[in-house]
């Protein structure tokens, strides 16, 4: 049971010129279930091994529970993590693995077996506790290594992109099993992921990270709903977002025949800071319809089809301000128009995100 | 991104390590392979057949005639290792205080620098502190410097600083191949270490441990293959070794087998039927050595080069 506050924590590698984490401020509530995610490098895996002790801070501080913890070494901040490569003990058995950390804190031994026998069970280990992980699969290394943080009852969990070693559909159900465990145990909990669908399935909330800059946390709805900036509406969601620089008018976004109304505040901020009469503008390929030729959508011409069985990304191209434009659109299987088909997009009322053509910041 | 895209890649990504693997293992397996090693390894067991042989035979036929001729006319004796061992002229052998003398020397002179070389090769991969690298660099450049020019500085070291001028003690053979070792056994054992995955390690630390219960507690039941070869390697140089034996036993109660089997032949030229059951004598034990450490010597030779 504890938070965790990042207050300006910086880690700069000797050599590099940016940091690979730029003053991160970030508050954790006691029991929350924290994700961070972004591209690789952007800094997510370095933040999280800050916070184990692993990685130095070199400015700022952490603190677990209001205490500082910036300069213990891992042993004393009462953490527990899982590794990417779950980094098993390979010459322990299952069972000593698990035991080891309460070992070295010097449990008893009758409470030691208790608990480790407790979490082979919610894990589903029991037959498993004499084996070596050489003789496991990977699901069940992935879930011993879980089992060995769990029978620490941990100050924090943290969790180093756990599920990437293992394969798409026992991925899909170790990410539920992970999420409800969480809540079942209702402690603190840290996890990595470059996995845009992992952040928003298990996250109670999701900080985006890049280049070691925190650019949006917030609940997975919110990023949805509202991502702070281009970035984040790049990166949450999938197929990606439709996101284009265009002409700004009074009226609002002129994609080609088609017009984007913006509000009045909005046209403003466009125009403020170099806006230079452009506008940047996004869709969700969910949020827009196919039309007929007189509701007033945007013409583009159809390059492929992705028939996915519940629904159809349909990818094309359109000429705006004589430049060619890709864009995704998200329709009905019943809808699903041919190769080579020229169809009218229309993105819903008020479903449109609009952001600062240069800096990029949500209007 | 999503989860099906990147399925495909997992079945992909572990088999181009498995057909590597099966490949060598084909072409090891092959039967022209096992010919060809088969006699080369009768070859090279013959010179050391012939030494068996010859122990075995009387004086007369030692001197005489050749090991062979023990084929068409068996004569079969045991004197010869009845006075190399057991003998109480001042001539014969006495190999059995000798051989009692060589395992004194050995066995310290193996676990010393195993110890030092592990704990060494552990905080040069393992800790970091200022000038790590060019601490490991000089050690390793230390490997340069033949021992043979260390010997009369090592030897003026003893006399000069710790006074040990003609005292018969072993510490200064155990002092001086336990230096010769360091150089060679650090750079072994860091590599071997050095390999050993990082999050392992960084596990043991999230869980509570500091560096020594990591050192022994994960750490070293991983060398274990890297210690047993390099304890093969060293074992068998010191059991075989004359010179530093030589020149740092002094008075002939710490010395070793070697010096012992020297002396037999350059001071009994006539008794010379008496070498080849001396050095059987002397090739026992690192028989047993090797024979019963083998399984982890190949493992040890072979470490890293095949992952999984």
């Amino acid at each position: 049971m504890a938070t965790v506050t990042y207050a300006q924590a910086s880690r700069h590698y000797p050599g590099t010129e940016r940091p690979a984490v730029d003053k991160l401020d970030l508050e954790i509530r006691d029991g929350e279930f924290l994700v961070l995610v972004g591209p690789s490098g952007c800094g997510k895996s370095t933040s999280l091994r800050m916070l184990a002790g692993l990685e130095d801070v070199d400015n700022g501080a952490i603190y677990i529970n209001d205490k500082d913890v910036t300069n213990l070494p891992p042993k004393s901040r009462d953490i527990a993590m899982v590794f990417q490569n779950y980094a098993l003990y390979p010459h322990m058995t299952v069972y000593e693995n698990m035991a080891f950390a309460l070992k070295l804190r010097k449990t008893p031994k009758s409470e030691i077996d208790v608990r480790v026998k407790k979490a082979a069970q919610m894990l589903q280990l029991e037959d498993y506790l004499n084996r070596k992980p050489k003789a496991l699969s990977g699901g069940q290394r992935q879930r011993v290594a879980m089992g060995r943080a769990i029978v620490r009852e941990p100050q924090v969990f943290l969790m180093d992109e756990p599920l990437s070693n293992l394969d798409a559909k026992l991925r899909v159900q170790t990410r539920s099993q992970i999420a409800s465990l969480q809540s079942q145990l209702g402690i603190t909990t840290v996890y990595v992921t470059h996995d845009q669908i992992e952040a928003m399935t298990m996250g109670h909330r999701v900080a985006v990270l890049l280049d070691g800059v925190l650019q949006q946390c917030d609940t997975p709805r919110a990023l949805y709903d509202t991502p702070a900036n281009v970035f984040v509406a790049g990166f949450i969601g999938s197929p990606a977002m439709n996101i284009k620089t265009v002409a700004l008018t009074d009226e609002g976004a002129i994609f080609g025949q088609m017009i984007l109304p913006l509000s009045r505040d909005q046209i403003a901020k466009a125009r403020a800071e170099g806006g230079d009469g452009k506008v940047t503008v996004g869709f969700r390929p969910e949020e827009c319809e196919l039309v007929s030729a007189t509701e007033g959508g945007m013409p583009i011409v159809v390059d492929l089809v992705e028939d996915l069985g519940s629904g159809a990304n349909v990818y094309g191209h359109a000429a705006i301000n004589g430049d060619s434009e890709r864009f995704v659109v998200a329709t009905d299987r019943r809808t699903m128009p041919n190769l080579g088909d020229t169809v009218f997009v229309k993105p819903r009322t008020d479903h449109h995100h609009a952001f600062h053509a240069t800096t990029g910041v949500r209007i | 991104m999503t989860a099906h895209a990147e399925a495909p890649a997992i079945p992909t990504a572990t088999t181009p390590q498995r057909t590597a693997a099966g490949r060598v293992r084909k072409r090891l397996t092959s039967r022209w392979a096992s010919a060809a090693s088969l006699i080369i390894a009768l070859l090279w067991t013959v010179p050391t057949f012939g030494l068996f042989i010859s122990s075995i035979r009387p004086e007369d036929e030692i001197k005489s005639n050749g090991w062979w001729n023990f084929f068409a006319k068996p004569q079969f004796t045991l004197d010869n290792y009845q006075e190399v061992l057991f003998g109480t002229s001042s001539s014969s052998g006495r190999l059995a205080g000798f051989f009692i003398n060589s395992l004194v020397i050995t066995i310290p002179s193996v676990l010393f620098p195993l110890a030092f070389c592990a704990l060494a090769a552990y905080a040069l991969a393992w800790t970091k502190f200022r000038g790590r690298d060019w601490v490991y660099i000089g050690i390793f450049a230390l490997q340069i410097v033949p021992l043979q020019m260390a010997l009369v500085p090592l030897l003026q070291f003893f006399s000069s600083t710790f006074d040990l001028e003609g005292t018969a003690s072993f510490a200064q053979v155990w002092f001086a191949h336990t230096a010769f070792a360091i150089p060679l056994g650090t750079f072994l054992l860091h590599n071997f270490m050095a390999e050993l995955p990082g999050d392992v390690i960084e596990a043991a630390r999230v869980d509570g441990a500091g560096h020594a219960r990591i050192f022994r507690q994960v750490v070293l039941p991983l060398i274990v293959p890297a210690l047993a070869s390099f304890g093969i390697f060293q074992f068998l140089w010191v059991w075989n070794d004359l010179l530093v034996a030589l020149v740092f036993s002094s008075g002939s109660d710490v010395r070793p087998l070697t010096v012992r089997l020297a002396e037999l032949a350059g001071t009994r030229g006539n008794e010379w039927q008496r070498l080849t059951s001396g050095a059987f004598v002397s090739i026992v034990i690192p028989l047993i050595v090797f024979l019963s450490l083998q399984r982890f010597f190949v493992r040890g030779l072979l470490a890293g080069s095949v992952k999984g």
